[in-house]
């Protein structure tokens, strides 16, 4: 194999022509000729397709990850006259000795622990909803996804509206209760200002998951129910020993992306209350868009989304070790 | 028996209550928008505690649509948009399947390596990239044709191309092309190769046509970041005229805040991606699907 002479990522076609044409000179003449010419520009022109996507990839995920690491060593700033500086682990030691980021850490740990049990199980209640065929199961599965095809920031404005003190969840609320609950002023109170942001994530991401729990649902043979059945399981019976052991897979790649999506909290908080208040909702990517964007320093937000990917990968990593044994 | 029977009439019909119960919590926000979107603040506020609140009943009117696009340059930020959305998925659709193609179907030396650093962009979240993205996008060098003159600038913010560029080549529409490609028999390729057929010939005539719906899914996949694109555009644009549809957002909040106005908008640029997900609704489902998938 030649592939050790190629680079990681292809520059341009040019290195793969001097290999068929040196071969060429040690082949026999007669048959092989136009097969090797052929061969050449199969290579020329694979490449030439190949390059437009990598070179954007390169320009635009690849080296912008690489500069990302290097620029949270140094004291880069989005716009600055000054050359750049190498300065160490500077950003990283105030970053862990800034208690906004610490607090950002747990508000998004907090999210992530309600949200993850709460909306997988949710989605997965949904599931079992529509699972079987019945008349109008297009129209629920079709109103069980709309959240998802509405932008996110959208929904937020809309929960920003309905949460006001004299919006339409207290409302609601005091009319279920008779008058007796007078709803919170959600937004801006510091101790419901992360739950109300927890509901409407749920609300608006729920369906999303569902689909995914679906697809697990339908690929468990429709024949172990059956077994089932005649051995007069319950329904309860039959989701315990047939549909829960059959979504095993399932259900870590819809733990790993909640969590995942849920550590990467900004939208909803950027739209409702700027990390506000007093702090009580700001999340590593808020924070990462607050110091890189709104205060300039490259640096600092890059060290921010370092941690941020080190989590994810955490993350990823703890799903190869869930779903290693049987593969 | 009849017992039995009574009881399974009673479990389907709570099963049911149940599943409305979901239906009414999913779309009584979306019902909210739309019925708000057409009274007046007044009224909005007065019909909020009852059931008049999703309801167009009363004054109803389509006037706080009128005021939207007073208020706001609301038909500019759904031009840009719309243009935005566009070339994005016909460049990424072009851009991404061609590289698939010759992944999949063709004989290039080291495509396996390229292949393997392609899905390993996928573990990279979008968030992690943006702000180094963001300084980076604003050292890039820029070339216009002014008339006959060359114009070179440096930084690509405030532009249309940062809004772009970056976000044509996906490393998961590649996998999807490249998993559709490969159910495509691979004899098809040597019958048009016989025929005198050259490579990109045979992308284009034999195999696009027959990869429909990974197209329809990459196009689904594509369409939805860019119509709902926020944090990127928040940063790197800042002229009123280059902004996309979820930024004009914020204008409702200088000065008096309508929410009749904001509702408008906000059903504005919603519907017309709903109308999409109602007419498409399997791709959109199966798309949205396998795009979980990726994890």
């Amino acid at each position: 194999m030649t592939t050790t002479r190629l680079p990681a990522v292809p520059p341009n076609p040019a290195p793969s022509s001097p290999a068929p044409s040196s071969r060429r000179a040690s082949a026999p003449a007669a048959p092989g000729k136009p097969r090797r010419r052929r061969h050449l520009r199969e290579q020329l022109s694979g490449w030439a397709m190949i390059a437009p996507a990598t070179v954007l990839l390169l320009a635009f995920v690849f080296l912008p990850a690489i500069l990302g690491f290097g620029l949270a060593f140094t004291n880069a700033r989005l716009v600055s006259p000054r050359p750049i500086e190498f300065v160490g682990t500077d950003n990283f030691v105030r970053m862990f000795t800034d208690p906004t980021f610490w607090r950002s850490l747990l508000n998004v740990s907090y999210f992530a622990l309600v949200v993850v049990p709460v909306q997988s199980g949710l989605a997965l209640v949904m599931a079992l909803l529509i699972n079987k065929k019945f008349r109008g199961v297009n129209f629920f599965r079709t109103l069980y996804f709309l959240p998802v095809v509405t932008s996110i920031v959208v929904v937020s404005l809309l929960w920003l509206f309905m949460y006001r003190k004299d919006g339409l969840i207290n409302e609601f609320l005091s009319n279920v209760s008779f008058g007796l609950i007078q709803g919170p002023d959600w937004l801006n109170d510091p101790a419901t200002a992360m739950p109300a942001i927890i509901a409407l994530s749920i609300w608006q991401a729920a369906g999303f998951h569902m689909i995914i729990w679906l697809a697990g649902l339908q690929s468990i043979s429709g024949e172990l129910y059956e077994a089932a059945q005649l051995d007069g399981a319950s329904p309860w019976h039959q989701f315990r020993y047939v549909t829960w052991p059959g979504l095993r897979h399932t259900r870590t790649l819809i733990l790993v992306t909640i969590t995942i999506q849920a550590l990467g909290l900004f939208d909803q908080v950027n739209v409702m209350t700027q990390g506000g208040p007093l702090d009580s909702t700001t999340t590593i990517i808020y924070e990462a868009v607050r110091s890189g964007f709104k205060q300039q320093e490259t640096s600092y937000a890059s060290a921010i989304s370092l941690v941020f990917f080190v989590l994810v990968l955490l993350i990823s990593a703890v799903q190869r070790y869930l779903t290693r044994e049987k593969d | 028996m009849k017992n039995a029977l009574n009881s399974r009439a009673v479990g389907s019909a709570g099963t049911m209550a149940v599943r409305i119960l979901f239906a009414a919590a999913a779309a009584f926000p979306i019902v909210f928008m739309l019925v708000s979107s057409l009274k007046t603040d007044q009224q909005i506020f007065g019909d909020m505690s009852s059931i008049a609140a999703f309801l167009p009943i009363g004054n109803i009117s389509f006037d706080n649509y009128g005021a939207v696009f007073d208020r706001v340059p609301a038909a500019r930020f759904l031009m840009n948009s719309i243009g935005i959305s566009a070339i994005t998925v016909v460049l990424g659709i072009f851009v991404n399947s061609l590289c698939a193609f010759a992944l999949s179907r063709m004989e290039v030396r080291g495509k396996r390596i390229v292949f393997t650093a392609i899905l390993a962009t996928l573990i990279v979240p979008f968030q992690t990239l943006a702000l180094p993205l963001v300084w980076w996008v604003n050292q890039l060098p820029y070339f216009e044709l002014n008339g006959f003159s060359l114009e070179f600038s440096k930084g690509w913010l405030d532009t249309y191309q940062v809004q772009i560029i970056p976000f044509i080549a996906n490393a998961f529409s590649i996998y999807l092309y490249h998993q559709y490609f490969e159910s495509i028999p691979k004899e098809l390729d040597e019958a048009a190769r016989i025929d005198g057929a050259g490579w990109f010939k045979i992308y284009r005539q034999v195999v696009m046509p027959l990869a429909g719906p990974a197209t329809a899914t990459v196009a689904i996949l594509t369409f939805l970041p860019a119509w709902n694109s926020y944090l990127w555009p928040l940063m790197v644009v800042q002229s009123e005229e280059l902004r996309p549809v979820m930024i004009g957002i914020q204008y409702f909040f200088q000065l008096n805040v309508s929410w009749g106005e904001v509702m408008a908008y906000a059903s504005l640029i919603t519907v017309p991606v709903v109308i999409l997900f109602i007419a498409f609704q399997r791709s959109f489902i199966n798309s949205i699907a396998s795009s979980g998938v990726k994890g």
